[in-house]
């Protein structure tokens, strides 16, 4: 097992695989189809970012990922594995996916120390002194060093958010998942968040991030994929976003987002 | 005994009272810990455990506490079992308590936020660690007020083992009673007595639910 707190370099033979692929997803909520033949690949270090109006079915493709929800038809493949499949071993998918949520979710009995440090020694067997530097670690990559021994309601918005991203981080996920994560928060507090993803960007995390942050999207993302009644309407790079192609991605970037 | 009310009257009340408190305390335990099963068989991912404590609770809810007693002294008797007062009164307080805390249990744990579990499964927890890390510490927080409230309950529900015997306050005083023919008195007195064993009590279980409510973490 690896207990080591270095990002561990990935031994799997299919290097150039895609680290997540849907492939004609389908999903409903009863009769309500949220999800209609969604297709889109993510690539090794790159950021995929999902757009398109809420109820456009963005955050239940990304969950579906994780296996937060599951699928009635098509393919979900994530580092090599089918996530539709039954008997999908969930530890190892969860091990491989970090997903952080728009309303933080830290655990509030336990401060940031023990949030942190709390999957890698129950789930990974880190003892408890590495883990704790491990914590030290991932903190200072988000700049909250010296809120180690804080509770999570003694934090900002932004500052809580910042450790969930820690949290996630310290369980050296190969892809990590981002579901609003700024949506509940003020612009201000926006940015600081944003500075923490762009800096996991930049060093090679592959992301996969519903966001309404256009600015942003435009800045960091490798793929853009615009969600439009639960197909996807348009995917291409970042410059779709200046220059799209069809009217509905047009009207969306054009509102004033 | 006999004649007017004098200090050996107020001795037997008095011990009559200690076990009143030991009996609240044997309820406690012993339903608190079943009751604990009970709460994680009604959200175990079993339908079959879920049904089992569900039966259990409904089955225990529609019975009075009094015919649980009755059941278990005058009854396993008849079939052949002959069990103490204390043990009779005993597991029917604690099967009674299991019932009732089982499900105040329940509703603590179901009120932890549903994104503190995901959190939790995000993190690759197992489910047991799930419950054992995350949820139950928050549900325990949750389950102070009304656990402290529902002693209120119990304290008073220990009255009705004087049907089966069992010496504890009510049934020290109509012992007394029957020699001495005050009722008013000896029922006075009594009411005064269980009054101040819960009253403590509610405060405190008031006090619990307030701070609770200052301290309810913000959760969006």
């Amino acid at each position: 097992m690896n207990v080591s707190t270095a990002q561990s370099a990935s031994p799997s033979p299919a290097a150039t695989a895609p680290v997540v692929a849907m492939r004609g997803v389908h999903k409903s909520f009863g009769p309500l189809k949220v999800l209609d033949g969604v297709s889109f690949e993510v690539a090794r270090g790159e950021v995929t970012v999902l757009i398109g109006r809420s109820g456009s079915g963005k955050s239940t493709a990304l969950r579906c990922i994780d296996r937060f929800e599951t699928i009635d038809g098509g393919e979900i493949e994530v580092c090599g594995r089918r996530v539709d499949d039954d008997k999908l071993d969930l530890r190892a998918l969860r091990l491989d996916v970090g997903i952080v949520f728009q309303s933080y979710n830290l655990f509030p009995h336990l401060t940031i120390e023990e949030n942190i440090t709390l999957a890698p020694h129950a789930v990974k067997r880190v003892p408890k002194d590495e883990a704790r530097a491990l914590a030290a670690k991932v903190l200072k990559q988000v700049g909250l060093e010296d809120k180690l021994h804080a509770y999570p309601e003694q934090l900002s918005g932004g500052q809580q958010q910042r450790a969930a991203i820690a949290r996630s981080l310290a369980m050296q996920p190969k892809v990590m998942l981002f579901d609003e994560v700024t949506s509940a928060l003020d612009p201000e507090l926006t940015g600081e968040v944003l500075k923490v993803i762009e800096a996991l960007a930049a060093d090679g995390m592959t992301m996969v991030m519903v966001t309404h942050e256009m600015g942003f999207a435009r800045g960091i993302a490798d793929q853009v994929v615009f969600m439009h009644k639960g197909k996807v309407h348009e995917a291409g790079p970042a410059d779709i976003l200046s220059s799209p192609s069809t009217p509905e991605l047009a009207q969306f970037v054009g509102t004033g987002l | 005994m006999g004649g007017s009310l004098n200090i050996n009257h107020l001795l037997f009340l008095g011990h009559g009272a200690l076990w009143t408190i030991g009996l609240s305390v044997i309820a406690l335990v012993g339903g608190g810990l079943a009751g604990f099963l009970v709460a994680l068989g009604r959200v175990s991912p079993s339908r079959t455990l879920r049904l089992l404590a569900a039966t259990y609770v409904q089955l225990i809810q529609g019975t009075p506490l009094l015919v649980i007693m009755f059941l278990s002294f005058f009854g396993l008797a008849a079939i052949g079992f002959n069990i103490s007062p204390l043990a009779a009164a005993g597991a029917s307080m604690t099967i009674f308590v299991a019932a009732y805390l089982g499900e105040i249990w329940r509703g603590c744990i179901e009120a932890v936020p549903r994104p503190q579990w995901e959190a939790a499964e995000g993190l690759a927890l197992s489910r047991s660690q799930r419950m054992v890390k995350v949820i139950l510490p928050q549900a325990i927080r949750i389950a102070t007020p009304p656990t402290v409230g529902f002693m209120v309950q119990i304290v008073k529900n220990t009255s009705l083992a004087s049907v089966v015997g069992f010496v504890e306050l009510t049934r020290s005083g109509q012992i007394i009673n029957n020699s001495m023919f005050e009722p008013f008195l000896i029922y006075s007195i009594i009411a005064v007595v269980y009054f101040s064993l819960c009253y403590p009590l509610s405060r405190l279980s008031r006090r619990l639910e307030r701070t609770a409510l200052q301290k309810k973490p913000a959760l969006a």
